[in-house]
């Protein structure tokens, strides 16, 4: 029991990482890694909101939804847990720390559509996970995705004094460093079978 | 001849710092660290005869060759003479096997100097090892070829060529067991492991040329033993306790330390000077960092050997440690 929840947390923070081996949540990577203080701020907001949206949807997929035969309509109901509880979430940041409200910015926003968000959910879904395994899930892939904000902003911020090609300088160039970063990581394939 | 330092005696500049001159300089320790892998290119000719020498050389000319390329098309000054292509060439042909075609090492050149390198600015700009880069590349794209190894043969002219499995490769598939057998006793395995004796990459295979090249090395004060001790000591720190098929401290530390590339990457891939961090503690929480992912892959992943992943992995991380171990101004007061 215990170990199948260190596998879980482990498969989804780094063998199966969300970005760089799934390729999800790619705008918010691109987006907010150009300062390290931003990246910090979206990854503590990002683990928060994916293991709380993994507890609600697994309460509702399984009390309301699995009763009533609903199991087809995940995916509208996933979207409208994850964006109602983002949008709550987004006013509550507002009054309670408007200085990180205003950094994170339209990010935010993002969130409420964002695919590894919707993903966490369908995911637990599709592998019938139960809610402690749920909520491993929602924290891996949580910190698989920090870890890839603070990896990506340390090395985007040295990037800046780098004799980058004109043509490469910004956005191509981080994604040139994806795929690198991704490379890398393909050494953790196969360690687990899932 | 007067050197450097003494024109700069006699001139009286007024600059800027740094203003202590020293011999020193990118070509010098270039073709330096080409120099200490020299022993390990020819006894790799020795191993696995003629074939050698054609895929170093491939994979030499063409990362000089493209280095020259890109560097015009940039428009910048062309750098070949510093010998930092020629070494990643060098580099990338002895970490491949002796049977592969002779065009891919040129495809993992291109990913090496033109991808890793120059888009990120060329040199003293790239996040990860130009060399190592190239090899996973090959490794994803042509999984076979770069998994079919060839036993040793010694002779310079050999025709008739077995194929078998490394010995990592075959303690993952068949354990420790079948791995003594295959070399007889133990230590006949060390012995044999020690002097390269083995199926493998080009120039990983044969520990004691590599340790002759290390000391060249550390004579020149190239390299520290920062992140190739630490690397090492981790390596074996961790299959000793978790190597071992029944319970802890079981392992065998020395067959580890002895097989795939452990010896090459910790001496001359992780401690390039680029890739790796410039603070020392950094230094040794990268050689920790890389030993422990090369234990967790040679254990548990699907690949038989790690060092290549763990040193690209650590890769990423280098800018977080040095930034981490920033040194703090004296004097600093800690704000809120």
């Amino acid at each position: 029991m215990l170990e199948d929840i260190g596998i879980i947390f482990i498969a989804s923070a780094l063998i199966n990482n969300f970005v760089f081996s799934r390729y999800l949540g790619l705008c918010i990577f691109f987006g907010v890694t150009k300062r390290m203080e931003t990246a910090i701020g979206m990854s503590i907001t990002f683990t928060s909101v994916m293991v709380i949206s993994a507890a609600l949807s697994w309460l509702v997929y399984y009390i309301i939804m699995i009763p009533l035969n609903l199991g087809f309509l995940k995916i509208v109901i996933f979207i409208g847990i994850v964006s109602g509880f983002v949008q709550a979430a987004d006013t509550i940041m507002k009054k309670v720390t408007p200085g990180l409200y205003y950094k994170l910015g339209i990010y935010l926003a993002l969130i409420v559509t964002n695919c590894i968000i919707l993903a966490v959910p369908l995911i637990n879904a599709s592998e019938k996970y139960n809610l402690l395994q749920s909520l491993t899930f929602g924290l891996g892939a949580g910190a698989g995705f920090s870890l890839a904000l603070v990896i990506m902003a340390s090395i985007r911020e040295r990037l800046e004094l780098a004799d980058v090609p004109k043509s490469f300088e910004g956005l191509p160039i981080s994604f040139v460093l994806t795929g690198l970063i991704a490379l890398a990581f393909l050494g953790f394939s196969g360690m687990i079978p899932l | 001849m007067e050197t450097k330092a003494e024109k700069r005696e006699k001139q009286l500049l007024v600059s800027i710092g740094p203003h202590i001159g020293s011999e020193e300089s990118i070509p010098r320790i270039m073709w330096a660290v080409s120099i200490s892998l020299l022993p390990a290119f020819i006894i790799s000719v020795y191993y696995f005869g003629l074939r050698a020498i054609a895929v170093v050389g491939v994979s030499v000319l063409s990362c000089v060759i493209f280095e020259t390329i890109t560097q015009k098309m940039l428009k910048k000054k062309v750098t070949i003479s510093d010998g930092s292509a020629f070494l990643t060439g060098l580099l990338l042909g002895l970490n491949l096997p002796s049977s592969i075609p002779l065009y891919q090492p040129v495809i993992g050149s291109l990913v090496g100097i033109v991808i890793t390198k120059h888009l990120f600015g060329g040199l003293g700009y790239n996040i990860f090892n130009p060399a190592l880069i190239g090899r996973t590349f090959m490794l994803i794209t042509w999984p076979r070829p770069m998994t079919t190894w060839y036993k040793p043969v010694a002779g310079i002219t050999t025709m008739d060529a077995i194929t078998t499995a490394t010995p990592l490769g075959i303690l993952k598939e068949d354990g420790i067991g079948k791995l003594i057998e295959t070399f007889g006793d133990k230590m006949n395995l060390y012995i044999n492991l020690f002097l390269g004796n083995r199926a493998g990459s080009l120039g990983e295979t044969s520990v004691i040329v590599l340790l002759i090249g290390a000391a060249f090395l550390f004579y020149r004060g190239y390299i520290t033993w920062h992140i190739p001790f630490s690397f090492v000591g981790t390596v074996m720190a961790l299959t000793w306790i978790f190597g071992g098929k029944g319970g802890l401290f079981a392992g065998d530390p020395i067959l580890h330390l002895l097989s795939g590339g452990l010896i090459l990457g910790a001496f001359f891939m992780a401690t390039d000077y680029v890739t790796a961090p410039a603070i020392r503690k950094a230094q040794i929480v990268f050689g920790i960092g890389v030993g422990a992912l090369t234990v967790l892959i040679r254990l548990k992943g699907g690949y038989p050997e790690g060092v290549m992943f763990g040193i690209l992995l650590m890769n990423c991380f280098s800018p977080l440690l040095d930034r981490a171990f920033k040194a703090i101004p004296f004097g600093t007061i800690k704000r809120k």
